[in-house]
């Protein structure tokens, strides 16, 4: 383990990040701005459609900015796992020819995203102080909880990354996986809407690691009337579920992993 | 394993196999897992193994330029991506001292939405290189590409040979110990040939080890301290270049007779130079201008039905070559006359005697460096040959 951040693994590290945002934002105008504002017009959209006109957000408090902080939660989540699904393919040419870990190509795709993640957080801090949301104390554990979504979204990413390589209909059932999750987490909707039909199915839902750690965040930053893992089980031991999920597919994905990157060469 | 052995030793293979499963119909989606299933439960064996090397064993020592000989296909990329760490080898060991760069193909890694500048940085850091240190070397990289003027162009507009020139100089500053470098290398014009060359030799009197994988003969016996010969995977021959390329040789022709001093052969077939008359021995001092005479005669060989000769310079560039087939001379004895003129620039040279059956692979008896032979100075003109010319001022 001492490797992952030797000197050299983590010069490429940084380089390879480098070129991947230069590449993004090439030839674009606009270049850098793009990274913030994406998620202003985000903002703009969901405020028009689901504060003004839908009107879904019923009695939650600030709907927008609690829209725009799960969506860009979720979008981190699906940037680094669809990322990571065909990287090390797409990379075949390269991993055929050089010899250099193969986690680095996984890692970088992940630290983009996560460089995505802080110009939105800006954004979403800008608005939280404008429309003067109730943060709550619990908020120092934010980054324990920023930490949990990125251990997970790479863990997902260095599985799904490995299985690639040998089934290829994994990035379709990905893609329509991740279509049907944006549904089962509370992206859009307040949570309240499935507690209140079923208990039990909310029950399932916020065990869900990417809910919980969405529904923290709101809790955290929005409004402590924000349903949570604990307040749905009504017992801080809750948490291990969605913390367990985490660590037993951090151990898979990485063993399964480091198991097969000897073969990447060969099999891609 | 003692301490010495430990600092002579930059790589050693001890019983390396290496087997690809190759599948009839690529497993590669559900649907065809599903297709497959009842095959796969029942035996196994939906994929055929291809055994592309057994049982390999054999040292390279430090500071040594060592040669891989092998026909496509004889599994010697694979010995060298095993040596790279790119695939693993499915049993035995492989040990290597030191820091290992592999150049298998240059410029992987570039990308052609970035500039060259930007490049240099990117595939510095494949190679270990810090900012800072590519920032101290980039002016001497760019300078030894002769790309001054193209660094901030995007890479996708510089033709192939510019990025081969750009890779190949990010490449060369690799502080590896052992450098492993494949045939690939070799492409691209004969001006980059030669600098390539020079920095292998550069790098060799600098103590670094380097593994040279070919099936040009000619350059292993140029370059190379040891040579083995790989053939259908396996170790065939380890020893001196000349008999690795004698032993290679053999596997492509093996009707041939090459023998290691070309007795045998000379025994057979007798090559005498003459100028004017005079017989000149080995390595005779020419002009240009002289006119030489190569009489070639061999034992009675009733399959002999084409003679060859060919010219290459020291550096085994092919200069010019020709045969009595192309030529459509008839062999009618067993014997013949080829004569030349010498209308070579100063340096060093050597004629190349063949005897063929009716096809060019049909190889019956051949003589490498029938004769070698040096150009003395010339007087107002320069290069490799003199060619018809007229001024007017």
């Amino acid at each position: 383990m001492k490797h992952v951040f030797s000197k050299k693994n983590r010069i490429l590290l940084a380089e390879l990040v480098r070129t991947d945002f230069k590449v993004r934002y090439q030839n674009s105008v606009l270049g850098y701005l793009w990274t913030l504002l994406r998620p202003l017009f985000l903002f703009a959209i969901l405020y028009v459609v689901f504060v003004k006109i839908l009107k879904t957000g019923g009695t939650v408090p600030h709907f927008g900015v609690y829209l725009l902080l799960g969506i860009v939660l979720w979008n981190y989540f699906v940037e680094v796992t669809t990322g990571s699904i065909g990287i090390i393919v797409a990379k075949g040419d390269i991993l055929r020819k050089v010899n250099f870990p193969r986690y680095i190509i996984v890692l970088a795709g992940s630290f983009s995203a996560l460089i995505n993640l802080a110009f939105n957080a800006i954004v979403i801090g800008i608005f939280l102080i404008l429309a003067k949301t109730q943060i709550s104390p619990s908020v120092v554990f934010l980054p324990l909880l920023i930490i949990e979504l990125f251990v997970f979204s790479l863990s997902l990413g260095f599985l799904l990354s490995a299985l690639f390589v040998k089934f290829r209909d994994l990035g379709f059932i990905w893609e329509v996986g991740i279509q049907g999750a944006f549904f089962a987490i509370p992206i859009m909707y307040a949570f309240s809407f499935v507690t209140s039909k079923s208990l039990l199915l909310g029950k399932i839902l916020i065990s869900n690691p990417v809910a919980q750690i969405i529904q923290d965040a709101r809790y955290m930053l929005i409004s402590t009337k924000s349903e949570t893992i604990i307040s749905v089980f009504g017992s801080a031991w809750a948490l291990l579920i969605p913390l367990t999920i985490v660590v037993v597919m951090g151990i898979i994905s990485v063993l399964y992993f480091k198991r097969q990157s000897p073969y990447f060469a060969e099999n891609i | 394993m003692g301490e010495t052995s430990q600092k002579e030793v930059a790589i050693k293979l001890d019983g390396v196999s290496k087997t690809f499963k190759l599948p009839h119909e690529k497993v590669s989606s559900i649907k065809n897992i599903f297709a497959h299933a009842i095959n796969y439960i029942r035996k196994r064996r939906s994929y055929e193994k291809q055994q592309a090397l057994k049982d390999i064993s054999f040292e390279v020592k430090k500071g040594e330029f060592f040669g891989i000989v092998g026909r496509n296909g004889s599994g010697k990329s694979t010995l060298l991506k095993l040596l790279a760490g790119i695939y693993k080898q499915d049993k035995g060991t492989i040990e290597v001292n030191g820091r290992l760069t592999p150049f298998i193909e240059l410029g992987v890694g570039f990308n052609m939405e970035l500039t060259g500048r930007e490049n240099v940085f990117l595939n510095g850091a494949l190679l270990g290189f810090s900012r800072k240190e590519m920032k101290a070397m980039y002016h001497s990289i760019v300078e030894f590409a002769e790309l001054e003027r193209f660094m901030d162009q995007k890479l996708k507009n510089y033709s192939s040979g510019m990025q081969v020139r750009l890779a190949f100089s990010i490449a060369i500053r690799a502080q590896s110990d052992i450098l492993l470098i494949d045939e690939v290398l070799a492409v691209g014009d004969e001006s980059f040939q030669d600098k390539c060359l020079k920095i292998f030799y550069k790098l060799k009197e600098e103590g670094r080890t380097i593994v040279f994988i070919s099936h040009d003969m000619e350059s292993i016996r140029k370059f190379c301290d040891r040579a083995v010969v790989i053939h259908n995977g396996e170790l065939v021959y380890s020893g001196t270049p000349r008999q690795a390329a004698v032993e290679y040789v053999k596997l492509n022709y093996p009707e041939t007779i090459v023998d290691e001093d070309e007795a045998l052969v000379k025994r057979k077939v007798s090559v005498i130079v003459s100028k004017g008359g005079k017989k000149l021995s080995n390595n005779a001092l020419v002009n240009y201008g002289d006119k030489l005479t190569l009489d070639i005669s061999w034992e009675e060989n009733s399959a002999i039905k084409n003679v060859g000769v060919a010219l290459y310079t020291a550096g085994a560039q092919y200069i010019f070559g020709t045969n009595t087939i192309l030529e459509k001379r008839t062999i009618t004895s067993n014997k013949t006359s080829y004569e030349f003129n010498v209308n070579l620039g100063k340096g060093r040279y050597y004629a190349q005697v063949g005897l063929f059956g009716s096809s060019d692979s049909d190889k019956i008896y051949f003589l490498d460096r029938a004769f070698e032979f040096i150009v003395q100075e010339e007087s107002n003109w320069q290069g490799l040959t003199h060619l018809e010319h007229t001024w007017s001022t």
